[in-house]
């Protein structure tokens, strides 16, 4: 059995763990209902963006754009959407050996994809294993702008555009909710299928001066908006991973701290039974 | 009067809702003024500022690559950035247009660079302009 100080020393280093992974839990939840917020106020965005693409995709005189038609696929673009930090549970992991089973079972060489990846822990993980990473973001905000991704996201968008890659894809954690985020695999690009929006009437547009026109500056818009709302999707998912993986921690310390206060209770007393035991013994001995 | 009704979004959120008679664009064909009853319309806008006449209320918002959905009542921007003018930042919006001036005169003409540099200095004198008025 371990010694008296031994378990006392183990019991105050797991409280200090404790309190770290409860402040940890507390930090993300905070973050988590901001990350939330900022999803949600991406979304009326997006709905009038989507209505709008939708109309004119779907439109009788059926506008054509590059960006809409499928062509032979040479080269695909994934697009992986990963964390700067980890404990967070299977957020990472789970994104990343989804990714790598796909490319692995999809192409033979690294010639016939390009990653573009968000976060430290995906671009360290693709670079370990020598797959061509063109485009990297890390280092963002728990709150990013639109503004910190622009850049990123229409140099991406740009490469389909300059036929750099023929189908881009999109892997990112999906939030449910704190405790269920869903693994998602999206096509982005070319556009072929556009939710119009729940199938509801829409209005038949003028467009000023040309759909082409329109198409041209729309699209790349949409495709760029896609990839921000994948980004906020996964940050609060990633804060409700983290959140999750924190809380399993602390009851797990509580746990341990239980029973190591039980065994160091047990010792005590064995030691002073023992004590006990020894003055009585002594005692008779002298009689 | 009649009145539209008037919304910007941006991917970051709402900026600005609220009723007006007449919006003022800048669309890539040209200005564009609309009142209510309009036909259904998208046009593609400019880096510039946006208008709306309410009575005798006027805001004004720095808007940046974005379009405008235009339906009889209802008039919507969709854009990357917007801002009202006590948003603005004067200090930034004045530091990138120094940094777009220079790198227009290092960058070549048919640079992609020039043409970045160029868009940040519109955007950087359309809200310069904005935040003085």
């Amino acid at each position: 059995m371990a010694s008296l100080r031994d378990i006392k020393s183990r019991i105050t280093s797991t409280k200090k763990t404790k309190q770290i992974t409860k402040a940890m839990q507390m930090v993300s939840a905070a973050k988590l209902n901001r990350a939330e917020m900022n999803a949600k106020s991406f979304v009326p965005y997006m709905e009038k963006i989507q209505e709008v693409v939708g109309s004119i995709a779907n439109g009788s005189s059926g506008g054509s754009h590059p960006m809409l038609e499928s062509r032979e696929v040479k080269k695909t673009g994934y697009v992986v959407i990963t964390s700067d930090r980890g404990l967070a549970g299977a957020y990472n992991s789970s994104v990343l050996r989804h990714v790598y089973r796909t490319i692995n079972e999809r192409h033979n060489s690294t010639d016939e994809y390009a990653i573009i990846v968000a976060g430290k822990v995906g671009l360290s993980f693709f670079k370990k294993r020598g797959m061509p990473v063109v485009e990297s973001i890390v280092g963002l905000s728990d709150q990013p702008a639109f503004a910190d991704i622009k850049d990123i996201a229409s140099r991406t968008v740009g490469m389909f555009e300059d036929g750099a890659f023929d189908e881009l894809y999109l892997y990112y954690n999906h939030y449910v909710s704190a405790i269920q985020q869903d693994l998602t695999e999206r096509k982005l690009l070319p556009l072929t299928d556009i939710e119009t929006g729940g199938g509801k009437s829409l209005a038949s547009y003028e467009y000023e001066p040309s759909e082409e026109e329109i198409l041209e500056t729309l699209l790349p818009q949409y495709a760029e908006s896609l990839i921000y709302g994948a980004l906020l999707d996964a940050k609060a998912a990633e804060h409700a991973s983290r959140m999750t993986a924190m809380r399993s921690a602390t009851d797990n310390a509580d746990d341990l701290i239980g029973d190591l206060t039980l065994s160091y209770n047990r010792a005590r007393q064995a030691s002073i039974t023992q004590e006990l035991t020894e003055i009585v013994s002594g005692a008779a001995a002298l009689e | 009067m009649n009145t539209l009704k008037v919304s910007v979004v941006t991917p970051d959120g709402p900026v600005y809702e609220g009723e007006a008679e007449l919006v003022s664009v800048k669309a890539k064909s040209g200005e564009l003024g609309i009142l209510p009853g309009h036909i259904p319309l998208v046009a593609p806008l400019t880096i510039n500022a946006v208008r709306f006449k309410n009575g005798a209320d006027t805001h004004l918002l720095a808007v940046s690559g974005g379009f405008v959905e235009v339906r009889p009542k209802q008039v919507t921007i969709l854009a990357e950035s917007a801002e009202l003018p006590s948003d603005i930042d004067v200090e930034r919006a004045r530091a990138a247009k120094e940094r777009a001036e220079q790198r227009l005169d290092q960058a070549k003409q048919d640079n992609v660079d020039f043409k970045r540099a160029e868009l940040a200095l519109k955007r950087a004198i359309n809200r310069l302009d904005l935040a003085g008025k």
